[in-house]
């Protein structure tokens, strides 16, 4: 049975490609309303393929999938209508200006001019590009270029929206802005799905993920609950001369629930960071450099996977 | 439904066209003044007398100016075809952002089928004012050149669309130019009657599909139409067309789904 609230759900939901590549592999998902749904997982997970799907632009290979209660085998134009998307690269049409661009996209929609015309205005407002609304897009940067694309893919006042890697290529304070953006259309009640193999945007903004990796779902839940279940509190990384990493051999035993072994760095996971360092110093191991962190959803990934996930 | 959709896109390119509508009109106008001053009248000076009989007994520029309207509605459906839309699928991926909202394939299609209509009504009819100010034109009928010429760009449009959807290079673009395109343009009676080739050849001739746009718009222009042959040039272009944008439609489906 379908929840009611669920916006999407998905049972056993497989995407094979004609070279009989298996992207997405019976994969199970429920999106619920109101909510940010995060995909997290490394290039080639999966991730782009089942948003892909979500948004009737890929046929679904098997299983089952609904889509605002409806079935993207039949009913792709009617889900469109009520969807917002955010692709991977931006596609603006480069031979409009912003203005246009939005207008045109409207007419796509069958939106009425007048309502288009108000829509218009207010998303370039939103996106904080009013000044730029007579302008070409193509000198616009890339985080005007996404701002665009997102007030692009609420001109039909969507139900749900997705977007895919909606901040890869940026620079930090355009990842800020388009986050807060974000979180703004969130807090008016908007349902999103956001692919991303940034844990810090998966953290900032979704409320349930589900990480994946080589076409599987491996965990799901909230990102504290991820935490919480697949890593410890706290995280000491360690990094050491060549010489005595080669020589260390089992003198940090003991000292972790677990201990990962990066190409540059040890990670030691337990409950307390400082404590641990403290006992490293006691077992004189000369230290090149220390950290104590709390666990992230990076640490998960690792764990699950044994894989970081922007490599 | 489809055609209202449909209309949509070709109210994008419309959009995009309004800026540059002038200058395209004016190139509309000095290509054809150019080539029947060039071709007609320096060439066709060359031509005595007993020559023209071979040209139904008109002067060659008369007997060129409506050939050259069906290979120009070839040429601008060619353009029109291949570089724009493969920029609409590869390069600015115009399509997978129209195909995000309910557009389909199909209403992409027969919307840019209708742009490719309205260019060369256009640009038709702006060749056939240069026909008549250069006194070639013979008869009302002309006017109906007009639609034919549409149909000749969008049949060719809609097979070309089809190819371009399969297309990951512009590689294949210049093989169509040079080994499809260029030879209709030289051998399809636009620039000599196909009765000065070999019987073998002629026949080949009436296979192609620019022949029958050329001879229904020269019949049309100079009021020698060969009324019983016209249903089967028209029938010709006509399934040219459809079956074309039914191959497209699915070319591009695929291409897009991929």
């Amino acid at each position: 049975m379908t929840d009611q609230t669920s916006l999407v759900h998905a049972r056993g939901l497989t995407k094979r490609y004609a070279n009989g590549f298996t992207a997405v592999d019976a994969v199970d998902f429920d999106v619920r309303s109101g909510k940010a749904f995060g995909f997290l997982g490394p290039n080639g997970a999966g991730k782009t393929s089942t948003m892909r799907m979500i948004a009737c632009s890929s046929p679904v290979t098997e299983g089952e999938l609904t889509v605002i209660g409806m079935d993207p085998r039949t009913q792709g134009r009617q889900i469109k209508a009520r969807l917002g998307v955010v692709p991977q690269n931006d596609n603006l049409d480069t031979e409009l200006t912003v203005r246009e661009n939005l207008e045109m996209y409207a007419r796509y929609f069958d939106i009425p001019r007048a309502v288009a015309n108000k829509r218009t205005d207010e998303l370039l407002e939103f996106v904080q590009l009013a000044e730029r609304a007579r302008d070409q897009v193509e000198p616009l940067s890339g985080g005007m270029k996404r701002r665009l694309t997102i007030a692009r893919a609420l001109i039909n006042e969507p139900d749900l929206v997705i977007l895919d890697e909606p901040t890869t290529g940026l620079d930090p304070q355009a990842r800020h802005l388009l986050w807060e953006r974000l979180y703004q259309l969130k807090r008016r009640g908007a349902t999103l799905i956001i692919t991303t193999h940034y844990m810090d945007e998966a953290e900032q903004l979704c409320d349930h993920l589900v990480v994946m990796d080589k076409a599987k779902i491996v965990a799901e839940g909230s990102p504290r609950q991820l935490i919480d279940q697949h890593a410890t509190k706290e995280v000491l990384e360690l990094r050491f001369t060549d010489a005595v990493r080669d020589s260390l051999d089992g003198r940090l035993d003991g000292l972790a629930d677990r201990i990962e072994t990066l190409p540059d760095r040890l990670l030691l996971y337990t409950a307390d960071g400082e404590g641990a360092l403290e006992q490293v110093h006691q077992r004189d191991i000369p230290v090149e450099s220390a950290l104590v962190r709390r666990s992230s959803l990076e640490d998960v990934f690792l764990r699950l996977t044994g894989r970081s996930l922007v490599e | 439904m489809t055609v209202l959709a449909s209309g949509r896109v070709w109210q994008r390119n419309f959009l995009v066209y309004k800026r540059l509508w002038h200058r395209s009109i004016a190139f509309g106008f000095l290509q054809p003044v150019l080539f029947l001053t060039a071709m007609g009248i320096g060439v066709g000076a060359l031509m005595s007398n007993q020559d023209l009989a071979a040209f139904g007994g008109v002067p060659y520029i008369d007997w060129l100016g409506p050939g050259l309207l069906s290979a120009m509605s070839m040429q601008t459906a060619t353009f029109e075809s291949t570089y724009p839309i493969m920029n609409k699928i590869m390069w600015g991926r115009n399509y997978e952002a129209m195909l995000s909202t309910p557009l389909t394939t199909r209403n992409l299609i027969v919307g840019e089928l209708f742009w490719v209509a309205f260019r060369i009504g256009t640009l038709a009819s702006v060749f056939l004012v240069v026909l008549a100010l250069f006194g070639i034109v013979r008869s009302p009928l002309a006017l109906l050149a007009v639609p034919v010429a549409v149909l000749v760009g969008t049949a060719f449009s809609a097979c070309l669309v089809a190819f371009t959807a399969t297309q990951r290079n512009d590689v294949g673009f210049s093989a169509i130019f040079r080994f499809v395109i260029n030879p209709l343009f030289l051998f399809s009676g636009t620039f000599f009657p196909l009765s000065n080739l070999p019987d073998e050849a002629r026949w080949v001739a009436w296979l192609t599909p620019l022949f029958h746009g050329v001879e229904l718009i020269r019949g049309l222009v100079l009021d020698s139409l060969d009324w019983a042959a016209a249903p089967i040039h028209l029938g010709y272009l006509l399934a040219m067309l459809v079956t074309g944008a039914l191959i497209a439609d699915r070319t591009l489906r695929r291409r897009m789904a991929g």
